[in-house]
């Protein structure tokens, strides 16, 4: 479902994702945006009423690690990667199911930043 | 009603079912982050022997796993099943100033000066796609999440560390835009 989505909102695409970027269109936008205000009134209905999982675990979010270093120049990096491929994880094996196997080397090559930063991780400010 | 879902899907809707995915997994007892999936790899593939960042118990990861694999296979229901061919309609200033690039107007959902096979097997072409997902792998690990992890659960949780990472998202990728595409293309 989540291929299927990425793949007929065209969130996966170089094309789109440079536009965005470029603020040319409300499409990208929309899409977030749209996601992102059910999330928070979904979520807050969640905290609200106390609901619980399928298996009947109380639902907890947890928070994230405090600091803004990490986020921001690991956001940052991200950025430049997501720009240039066009692509963030997700819509990276969605292209690979659509056809454009150039994406399975994005993909490993993604895989083996992820190792990178693993290995140095003790050396970088968080 | 085929035809219907051919078309490309209009913001709301997709955004809408983007809400509705991390509900579902929320009510599963999981989580909706996609970048996760690339640390379970490298786990999988031994690498918790060199590195203890990758030494963790990646069987609770499965479902996630299960779940890339199900964005591999809707990928490929999209294209053969559920599209029209169109190519992607964005809008006329982009096609412009990517044309600018010498980057062509859409004819697909991806330009071929940078995803077609042809172009990997030039050392450009490979070094910027090799490239990308590199920042895209490291740079997702060290802001702790992606789009889906900052940009939807995180923004949707109104947690302050994700929308520093989602302007780091922007500072990074207006850069490429602006500043690096030019220079490399």
């Amino acid at each position: 479902m989540f291929g299927i989505v990425m793949a007929k909102s065209e969130a996966f695409s170089w094309f789109r994702i440079q536009e965005m970027f470029r603020f040319q269109s409300f499409h990208m936008y929309g899409i977030i945006g749209t996601a992102v205000t059910l999330g928070v009134i979904g979520v807050a209905l969640i905290k609200k009423f106390n609901l619980r999982d399928i298996k009947g675990n109380p639902i907890t979010f947890f928070p994230k690690e405090k600091s803004i270093v990490r986020y921001l120049i690991g956001g940052t990096i991200f950025g430049l990667g997501w720009a240039l491929s066009g692509a963030c994880p997700g819509p990276m094996v969605v292209n690979i199911g659509y056809g454009y196997l150039s994406m399975i080397v994005v993909f490993l090559f993604a895989i083996i930043g992820t190792y990178l930063y693993g290995a140095i991780k003790n050396k970088l400010p968080h | 009603m085929l035809e219907f879902i051919q078309q490309p899907w209009t913001w709301w809707v997709s955004g809408a079912i983007i809400s509705a995915i991390m509900f579902l997994l929320i009510f599963f007892g999981q989580s909706f982050g996609f970048s996760a999936n690339l640390r379970t790899i490298c786990s999988v593939a031994g690498g918790g022997k060199f590195v203890k960042f990758f030494d963790f118990n990646w069987r609770s990861q499965i479902w996630n796993l299960v779940f890339l694999i199900g964005a591999i296979l809707g990928g490929y229901i999209a294209r053969h099943y559920l599209s029209d061919g169109a190519p992607v309609l964005i809008s006329e200033n982009t096609i412009a100033d990517l044309s600018k690039l010498g980057i062509s107007a859409p004819t697909s959902a991806q330009p071929d000066e940078l995803f077609s096979l042809e172009s990997l097997f030039t050392l450009k072409g490979f070094l910027i796609l090799a490239f990308g997902g590199l920042m895209v792998g490291f740079g997702s690990r060290y802001a702790g999440g992606c789009t889906s992890g900052h940009a939807i659960s995180g923004l949707s949780d109104l947690q302050f560390p994700s929308l520093i990472a989602v302007i780091g998202f922007f500072v990074g990728g207006l850069l490429m835009t602006f500043v690096l595409l030019p220079i490399i293309l």
